[in-house]
């Protein structure tokens, strides 16, 4: 078995946790958090572990401080972190637009609840336009990975601490509540990190008093080369950053697409509907910024029409209208405020839509029919 | 003949400031940010610490600050000073962190960062100059802008009635214990400069020893902000400035205080996968060849009150599942179904990947209180069964499609000394019934959670009368 691929015996463990030990093993020796649920146990299992590997935890006096304290330890050079649910995620988004301004690698893991306002703690993905649109000021990116399993926080939180340093910039881990309170088998990677230090980072020592960390450029000439700077490097990570599930795509007819807790459960819908005979399959998107847009493009051309379907008012569902234009119908199935739907209403729904298509597409042939 | 020269500290050329004036700062004539800039790079230089050193710059006049000290610089958010310099001492420990901020940057919008660094004694120094207006936004009030003055946003004069009082915030900081050095100082005079160079230099100095939060507070000149020529900017700190903000030491513990501890361990990667409790596999896939798995997907309803141990009952049956090499998921009572007297969760067991992790029809209930049998009966599939403990729910599930299993758990656990192993009496109940989960898997579960012998025996003991009982009845 090779290095990377050594993975440790699977443990039962919520993907909160997961998220945790997974960061320790990217190296990540620095954590300042503050609590809400449903994002708690990540603060827990922080205050568990970094102590233990001589790493921080600190709870810090505020979301706003926690995010600053990551803005320095970041700037410093450290693997760092951050976790929090979308009212502390709205507070923390001046951080994360100087973060995203000074070029600094920070892993934010959100766990979405219901909102606006204090909403409650039950789980929504009404976070997508503030994290994949940028909830900050200025001109941004994150990129936003969304786990559906237990097993991908693990994967895509120590992923995102590479990715981080590569582009140097805010990753953003987007779960919703299940993904994070569920308990999954997770068989977590071995310790890899770079033991290198970052030549940028202002450390603290003699081979970093030239270096600064700043994310003021008072020259508008500046700031437009610095911003076509941050831009180059999106255009390099929308080019390898994007990724993507394909579930029975393959002659699918109808497509569902839907990230996240709600990709679980389209799953079971297109087994469903499978075992009824009717083709349909799902996409989902794991990037959500990159957003798989070239790959719905392309369904486009074979395909009767999407469903997508989010624990929302229906964001992600405007990326996907763009991608497929006017070219086959873009439906959507929501539910929200922490209420979630179940297998058999999205299945449900998939019916209404198939005989709808089916039903135009006969109305279709028969005004065809005289032509002929 | 002395020959005046700058600090090492500070860049010869000042390269990184836009314009044709390299030698110059941007700072208005009069201004006392210079002043307390140069104080500082002297302080640098003379304790030898110029390559530890990190600067954090404000948003404010200083937010430059980085054009002139030749030492590591990081400018952060407005206010945001004292919570970034925690970032960085606590990852860089042996860094010296240098804060540096303006009244509305430390006393209005960042007050809470600075409260709580203060009191947390982050081991830094915050120079804090207090001009009493904002300089960089165009004269507008600052949280010590003192009464009657007049500023843009307090034209006809602050009033405490619309504005409230001038903060104090030496005096505020020193009611907190963690602080080893509060000092309030001006730069007006020689006499007052040298006090103001001695306070730099112990802030720093505490720190280098490791000691913890120091805090000196210079009231200083803004000439362009007060309206007034550089001389009478100067009187007028003597004159009303340093009224309403005495001069003077507001904490000194420097002698009495240990230096903090500080880390300096790195651990190997075997140390980090003990610490996680982490095992690398180094055979083959785990549950591979030794797999026992179940059929089909089964989909489990745990439900009874908070305490009685549902949550655990659920893990035991995911975890013992899992090492017998099926795909699982548990899910806790999250969301709507929290209310109304029931705690529950969710557990998934399949040979293949498990689609949604939410059960709304399962096909096995175990419910331990009325409530949570009244919520879930019509939950069950025909064909599935309902464990319900008989100690405590008198009225039996009225459904002839299912199977109903009464076990009175409660009192088994009762009879075997504790109320609280009846969550393992139902685990029993559910294993003669089933067949699931196995007994090897189950012990295995049960060793690596439980740690009392003697309450592991307990559990045992308890998941055989649930068997025994089950059996009797002919559950299976």
């Amino acid at each position: 078995m090779t290095p990377d691929k050594l993975r440790t015996e699977r443990e039962l463990i919520k993907g909160n946790e997961a998220a945790v030990k997974a960061a320790v093993l990217a190296g990540c020796r620095s954590f300042f958090g503050y609590p809400i649920t449903p994002a708690s146990e990540i603060a827990h299992a922080a205050a568990d572990y970094l102590p233990l590997v001589g790493g921080t935890f600190l709870q810090a006096e505020s979301e706003i401080g926690a995010i600053n304290m990551c803005y320095g330890a970041a700037a410093s050079g450290v693997r760092c972190m951050t976790a929090s649910s979308s009212p502390g995620i709205s507070l923390k988004q001046e951080g994360i637009s100087y973060a995203a301004g000074a070029e600094l690698p920070i892993v934010i893991v959100d766990i979405m609840r219901g909102g606006p306002g204090l909403g409650n703690i039950a789980p929504e993905q009404s976070d997508y336009n503030q994290m994949v649109k940028g909830g900050g000021h200025g001109n941004y990116h994150l990129i936003v990975l969304a786990p559906n399993s237990a097993q991908e926080m693990c994967d895509l939180t120590f992923q995102a601490f590479d990715i981080a340093d590569r582009y140097r910039c805010p990753v953003c881990i987007l779960a919703d509540g299940f993904i994070g309170q569920m308990m999954e088998p997770v068989a977590f990677p071995a310790p890899a990190f770079p033991k290198s230090e970052k030549d940028w980072a202002v450390r603290g020592d003699a081979e970093t008093t030239k270096n600064f960390v700043t994310s003021i450029d008072l020259e508008p000439e500046a700031l437009e080369k610095h911003i076509l700077h941050l831009e180059s490097k999106y255009a390099e990570a929308a080019r390898n950053e994007l990724r993507w599930e394909e579930y029975r795509l393959d002659d699918a007819e109808y497509v569902l697409i839907g990230y996240g807790i709600v990709s679980r459960i389209l799953r079971t819908v297109v087994e469903k509907a499978r075992a009824e005979g009717q083709r349909v399959g799902m996409l989902r998107p794991i990037s959500l910024w990159p957003f798989p847009s070239a790959v719905i493009e392309g369904l486009t051309r074979r395909v009767k029409g999407f469903l997508v379907v989010e624990l929302s008012n229906g964001q992600m569902v405007d990326d996907v209208r763009l991608a497929v234009g006017r070219q086959v119908p873009v439906h959507l199935y929501t539910r929200c405020g922490g209420m979630v739907m179940t297998t058999k209403e999205v299945f449900d729904k998939v019916q209404e839509w198939v005989a709808e298509a089916q039903n135009e597409g006969a109305r279709e042939a028969a005004q065809l029919l005289p032509k002929i | 003949m002395k020959v005046l020269e700058k600090p090492r500290s500070f860049y010869q050329r000042f390269d990184r400031k836009p314009g044709a004036h390299p030698y110059t700062t941007h700072y208005c004539p009069g201004c006392g940010h210079g002043v307390l800039h140069k104080l500082i790079a002297e302080a640098v230089d003379e304790l030898g610490i110029r390559d530890r050193t990190i600067f954090v710059s404000p948003v404010g006049c200083s937010v430059f600050a980085y054009y002139y000290f030749d030492v590591g610089n990081i400018q952060v958010a407005h206010g945001r000073c004292p919570a970034a310099a925690t970032g960085i001492k606590r990852s860089r420990p042996d860094s010296i962190v240098i804060g540096y901020q303006g009244d509305g940057d430390l006393a209005a919008i960042g007050g809470n960062e600075i409260l709580h660094a203060a009191n947390r004694g982050e081991d830094i120094s915050v120079f804090f100059v207090n001009n009493a207006i904002y300089g960089m936004t165009g004269g507008q009030m600052a949280p010590t802008t003192l009464e009657g003055m007049r500023t843009t946003t307090t034209p006809r004069g602050r009033t405490i009635l619309n504005e409230g009082y001038p903060l104090k915030m030496c005096e505020l900081l020193s009611s907190l214990p963690a602080p080893v050095y509060i000092e309030r100082t001006m730069m007006t005079d020689g006499k007052h400069l040298m006090r103001t160079r001695r306070a730099v230099m112990k802030a720093l100095q505490c720190q280098v020893e490791g000691k913890g939060f120091t805090f000196v507070e210079v009231l200083s000149q803004c000439p362009t902000g007060w309206k007034m020529d550089p001389a009478l900017s100067l009187k007028w700190i003597e004159e009303n400035l340093a009224k309403a903000f005495p001069l003077g030491v507001y904490r000194d513990e420097v002698k009495d205080r240990e230096p903090h501890k500080r880390r300096t361990w790195i651990p190997s990667d075997e140390d980090v996968l003990k610490e996680l409790e982490l095992t690398l596999n180094l055979g083959a896939e785990s549950g591979d060849g030794h797999a026992r798995l179940v059929k089909g997907p089964i989909r489990f309803k745990f439900a009874g009150f908070g305490g009685q141990g549902l949550m655990l009952l659920g893990e035991v049956v995911a975890d013992a599942g899992m090492r017998a090499g099926n795909h699982v998921t548990w899910l806790p009572s999250y969301g709507p179904e929290m209310r109304g007297g029931t705690a529950n969760c969710h557990v998934v067991v399949s040979n293949d990947p498990i689609g949604s992790p939410v059960v709304g029809e399962c096909d096995q209930l175990l419910a331990m209180n009325r409530p949570s049998l009244a919520k879930f009966e019509a939950t069950v599939a025909p064909g599935g069964s309902i464990i319900y403990d008989s100690s405590l729910i008198e009225t039996p599930p009225t459904r002839t499609d299912v199977k109903a299993i009464p076990l009175p758990a409660t009192e088994i656990a009762d009879q075997i000394g504790s109320t609280k192993v009846a969550n393992m009496v139902m685990l029993g109940g559910l294993m003669a019934h089933l067949g699931f989960p196995g007994d090897e898997e189950t012990r295995e579960t049960l060793m690596s959670r439980v740690t009392r012998r003697e309450l592991l025996e307990k559990n045992f003991a308890a998941i055989e009368a649930g068997k025994d009982q089950v059996q009797r009845l002919g559950g299976r």
